[in-house]
């Protein structure tokens, strides 16, 4: 036996420190060399180019509604554009006096919109309450009624147009493409062909033919001396284009449902229409609630495309409130980063909020 | 259950097929104008002199004003216009398909436009050539001198055939950046785009008066390459409201010639001698609105709305309007122009 | 046990699911054709009553206008269908060069999403979220108006080496096609089939002795060297047509328009922020095990990503990745607003000449629904091909 003597290891040095914000810092941004040179490159960039971004837009910029104090040397962006126009911008060409009203319609319609992505809302009395604001939303623009002046639909125009659109396509889209997903997987040849190609042709085009066709085509399709409001037909178009999308948004849902839980509802006797309401919709339908916020998204995007054929939404109603006047032309551009913050907004907090329902969506898969 | 699903199916295939069935009845714009109490008008997007909205809406020009002057006309009251603001391309399919009763949007008459795409022309409200306008500083001074330059110009125009053409013929291959709404072609020639700008010189005088930051700074050069004939049209197969289009123009032309204004018409109307007036304005036992299916003072309401067109033509586009544009070829006839009225009997 | 068979089954019955699935076809297809048959007569009806002529014939006809940018000569005289294949290369030449930069661009950015870097993550996530939440038709205006507004007259443009950047657009020298380029051309081709047989070659090596080969750079090499040589034997023309200040505007060499390049800036950075989402979750759907082991083998991180991550993802990431290619080339269609000469601007010009509204309309939408068809077949053909074969 042989002792060994007993060699101590050499102490370890103490762990890196893992928490705080130099920590953090160390490993965030300057990891390695390469993590290091980028937080340079980058940083610098940011460090360079923030405070000019800064200075023009705030600190040097304009706010007054006066376009000859825009045009001193050294004044950064004209928000005067917006503080001057921004009636125009927001309700187009609706008459001055009486723009209260798209002012209340909006806020109508902006609530509902936030009540039904609370929880607490959802409730069959919901869809009362859809209908209710609509109608009060379409008494308010339109009028003619309740002593209010008669507003025709040529004449609305910016946000409330763009809600208008948007929210309209969709409800109205959402039972079209549940047809259409459940026709694009029945057993029915006819049927499934028929689906099929709706949904191939139309998400084969782009929308702004499919409304050129709605705006300008229409009537020739129609017997003569029917027509329809301009606003309705275009509201057709993007109904039947969002429909198609939505369909496959759906059926992705649908294929999600194993096969097993139909046989099992066969099994029990349900006829297919039972089956589809009791144990596959509800299940499809809570998966693809994100995507179909997604849908919404894009179509409230989608939406700007409508001054294509003439209609003075968000996009629309900036042009008419700049093209027109040479004295805040050159300042278009503050006009459209004005708007794109709109549009951001909404669609970023939609976005989020999709986000918010697909944990939702994952945390009840969990259990 | 079942058996009432398929009977309403069976209805509405029963009600589709009584909706197929029925005759094609010829419309008559009259008629649904009448039972609509609105005359819809196509007019341009925005150009001011022609057809403009202001701030809060009201639209004015000189195509606007044969719109009112067809509804003071057919409805006895000038505001019963419903404007429909068309793009180039837009207007012809408006028209063709009903959306809109008349196209008020300077026009220009064309063989194929004539012949080819259902659309009648009445008659000319304008007489008009296209033009090219370019910034002072660019020292152009010819559109000779235009070689190899790209113009802005609005898509769907016969103005954009009429550059093709004269590019071709001066050998000068100029590009064209072409654009779907006016508004984007005069941006675009603003911003500097485009080193000059075609469209009709009237439409010039109009965007450079109205658009332009400082007007002294574009040039509109000398030569016009083409005619263009402007004025309303209207659809093909109803030739009693091609009549009313055609004869209102006519009888503010008449009017003109005969010292007939919007301030004297009523006096005109009690006292005036002259048979010719009387049968202008509907005086005496003179009925000429009952020919077009209108009553007898169809005119004089519409010279009192808009007045004859030669203070039509001072309001919107003459000396008393920024555009200030001569009356050259758009005088009468006697004075040495080229507005000939059919006779009013 | 006795087995019993089932009771036969009723060969056929009113009652039959088969029978009712029958009648509903019958039922959808009869109140579908006369839907269609309705608005046909319709069309029909209205445009005899106005004497609307109709047809393709006018396709043949001389076409009347000239087109502002085109890839090959087009003049006023050729007909109708020649314009119109212009405006269709014009979209192509957009879409192709659209998909292809955004693909760079959408992945990078996707890719930098799980940088190590906090500034790098943060810079790509702002990108996303701004790029994809505001709507694609402002952002083409938006890029438009920087074009022709931020940039200098032609007269004073700014110059880049040889290259002059102005609000007549990009114009670049372009080669004087000589004889010389041709034999360029051949050497290439030739220099493909060698990195080809190269390649072929290394990988056999591999297989059998396990030595790793430049799999890439020799490759290169090969095809560039054999370019070259091809061109030196034609005689190395060298001849630019180089673009030079004319007395209005930049004269000669070759130019790419504002419109055209904000339709493709504009169109790809919109589009780049939905493929780094795509790429994102691909990546994302590879289990984190897998980075830990291609780590533990020794791979650094951008191996791992090139060798281990990004393969794996992209079965993931074709599929919504394709559906991106299309939207890129659907929305080509915009550039209508902003004046590039693409197959919608082509056809609203000739709807105006001609009047044959539904005519034209069916000819976009004929354009735009084999592009979307073809380009689905392509990346469906790619799929299959990419799908991990199991072994």
């Amino acid at each position: 036996m042989t002792a060994t003597l007993f060699q101590p290891i050499a102490p370890r040095p103490a762990p890196v420190q893992h928490r705080g914000l130099i920590a953090w810092v160390r490993v965030n941004l300057f990891g390695d060399f390469v993590t290091s040179l980028m937080t340079l490159v980058i940083g610098g960039a940011i460090l360079y180019w923030l405070p000019q971004l800064l200075s023009w837009g705030i600190f040097r910029a304009s706010w007054a509604p006066n376009f000859d104090a825009c045009r001193v040397e050294g004044v950064g962006a004209c928000w005067g554009v917006v503080t001057e126009k921004y009636r125009i911008i927001l309700f187009g060409r609706y008459p001055f006096e009486e723009q209260w009203r798209p002012l209340v319609a909006t806020a109508l319609m902006l609530g509902l919109l936030v009540a039904s992505c609370m929880r607490a809302f959802w409730h069959a009395w919901l869809a009362l309450l859809w209908a209710l604001v609509l109608g009060v939303f379409f008494t308010l623009m339109y009028g003619g009624s309740l002593g209010l002046l008669k507003v025709e639909t040529d004449r609305w125009g910016g946000l409330p147009l763009t809600l208008l659109l948007s929210t309209l396509s969709l409800t109205m889209a959402f039972p079209i493409a549940l047809v259409v997903a459940l026709g694009r997987r029945s057993n029915l040849p006819a049927i499934k062909t028929v689906c099929t190609i709706y949904v191939e042709l139309i998400r084969g085009v782009p929308l702004i033919s499919v409304l050129f066709m709605a705006s300008f085509m229409f009537p020739l399709f129609m017997p003569e001396g029917f027509s329809i409001d301009v606003l309705i037909r275009v509201l057709v178009g993007i109904t039947l284009f969002a429909a198609a999308y939505m369909a496959e948004v759906i059926r992705g849902g649908l294929q999600a449902i194993p096969k097993g839980q139909i046989e099992a509802a066969a099994t029990l006797g349900l006829s297919y229409w039972q089956t589809q309401r009791k144990i596959v919709l509800p299940q499809a339908l809570a998966m693809v609630v994100p995507s179909i916020m997604n849908n919404f998204i894009s179509t409230f995007k989608d939406t700007s495309l409508v001054t294509i054929v003439s209609l003075y939404e968000l996009t629309g109603a900036l042009s008419l409130a700049l093209n027109s006047d040479s004295d805040w032309r050159p300042f278009k551009i503050e006009g459209y980063l004005f708007i794109a913050a709109i549009y951001f907004v909404f669609c970023f907090s939609m976005s989020r909020y999709s986000g918010w329902v697909e944990t939702q969506v994952n945390k009840s898969k969990l259990r | 259950m079942k058996l009432n699903t398929v009977k309403t199916l069976a209805a509405v295939v029963a009600a589709m097929g009584a909706v197929l069935a029925a005759p094609a009845h010829a419309g008559k714009t009259l008629d649904a104008i009448k039972a609509r109490g609105q005359i819809v008008c196509g007019v341009n997007t925005g150009l001011a002199g022609f057809a403009a909205a202001d701030s809060a809406g009201k639209w004015s020009g000189l195509d606007v004003d044969v719109c009112r002057a067809l509804a003071a006309a057919t409805l006895s009251d000038a505001e019963k216009v419903k404007y429909v603001p068309l793009n180039a391309q837009q207007r012809f399919t408006a028209l063709q398909s009903g959306e809109v009763d008349v196209l008020a949007r300077n026009t220009t008459f064309t063989l194929s436009r004539d012949a080819s795409l259902g659309l009648t022309a009445t008659t000319v409200n304008y007489y008009d050539g296209q033009g090219f306008m370019v910034p002072v500083k660019s020292k152009i001074k010819s559109a000779k001198q235009l070689k190899g330059q790209t113009v802005c110009v609005q898509s769907g125009t016969t103005t954009e055939k009429n550059l093709t053409d004269y590019s071709k013929a001066n050998a000068l291959n100029i590009k064209p950046v072409v654009f779907e709404k006016l508004e984007a072609a005069e941006n675009a020639y603003f911003t500097g785009r485009c080193i000059a700008y075609t469209t009709d010189a009237s439409g010039l005088s109009s965007t450079r008066a109205k658009v332009a930051k400082d007007p002294k700074e574009h040039i509109i050069l000398p030569e016009l390459i083409s005619k263009e004939p402007l004025g309303p049209m209207v659809r093909r197969g109803d030739d009693e409201w091609t009549a009313i289009v055609k004869w209102v123009q006519f009888g503010l032309l008449e009017a003109e010639e005969y010292g007939v204004t919007q301030a004297n018409v009523d006096q005109m109307k009690a006292t005036s001698t002259d048979p010719v007036v009387q049968r202008l304005l509907g005086g005496g036992n003179e009925d000429t609105g009952k020919l077009l299916g209108l009553d007898k003072e169809w005119l004089a309401r519409a010279i009192k709305t808009t007045g004859n067109y030669g203070e039509s033509f001072e309001r919107n586009v003459g000396p008393k309007s920024p555009l200030n544009l001569p009356r050259g070829l758009n005088n009468l006839w006697n004075k040495g122009g080229l507005m000939y009225a059919y006779p009013i009997r | 046990m006795t087995s019993t068979s089932p009771p036969k089954k009723k060969s056929w019955s009113w009652r039959s699911q088969a029978f009712r699935g029958l009648i509903y076809q019958l039922i959808a297809i009869v109140l579908i054709g006369l839907a269609v048959w309705f608005l046909a007569h319709n069309t029909l009806t209205n445009m005899k009553a106005r004497g609307i002529q109709s047809g393709f014939d006018f396709l043949l006809g001389p076409a009347g206008f000239d087109i502002g940018e085109s890839l090959y000569a087009f003049d006023s005289a050729q007909p109708y269908w020649q314009a119109f294949l212009v405006g269709l290369t014009n979209t192509l030449r957009i879409a192709v060069m659209g998909i292809v930069l955004t693909t760079i661009l959408g992945t990078l950015i996707g890719v930098g999403r799980f940088s190590r870097n906090a500034l790098v993550r943060g810079v790509c996530y702002a990108y996303v979220e701004f790029f994809r939440n505001v709507p694609v038709l402002l952002q083409l205006l938006m890029w438009y108006l920087l074009f022709t507004e931020g940039l200098p007259d032609s007269l004073d443009a700014w110059v880049i080496g040889p290259m002059f950047l102005s609000k007549g657009g990009l114009s670049f020298p372009i080669p004087v096609w000589a004889s010389g380029h041709l034999w360029g051309l051949l050497g290439l081709l030739l220099g493909a089939v060698f990195a080809v047989l190269y390649r072929k070659w290394a990988y056999q090596q591999f297989e059998k002795t396990g030595v790793l080969k430049s799999m890439f750079w020799v490759p290169l090499g090969l095809l560039l060297a054999t370019g070259v040589l091809g061109w030196l034997i034609g005689g190395a023309p060298s001849t630019f047509n180089a673009p030079i200040k004319g007395e209005f505007a930049i004269e000669n060499g070759g130019s790419l328009t504002p419109e055209f390049l904000a339709v493709l800036v504009g169109l790809t950075i919109y589009t780049a922020a939905f493929v780094a989402e795509v790429v994102r979750s691909g990546i994302q759907s590879v289990a984190r095990g897998q980075s830990e082991a291609a780590s533990a083998l020794g791979l650094n991180p951008s191996q791992s990503m090139r060798l281990v991550m990004l393969p794996q993802a992209l079965r993931v990431i074709i599929p919504p990745m394709t559906n991106q290619f299309l939207n890129l080339t659907k929305n080509s269609s915009l550039a209508v607003a902003i004046g590039y000469p693409d197959v919608v601007s082509i056809a609203n010009t000739s709807l105006n000449q001609t009047g044959r509204a539904v005519e034209c309309i069916a000819i976009v939408m004929l354009v735009y629904l084999t592009t979307s068809l073809s380009t689905s077949l392509l990346m469906n053909w790619y799929n299959t091909r990419s799908a991990i074969k199991e072994r």
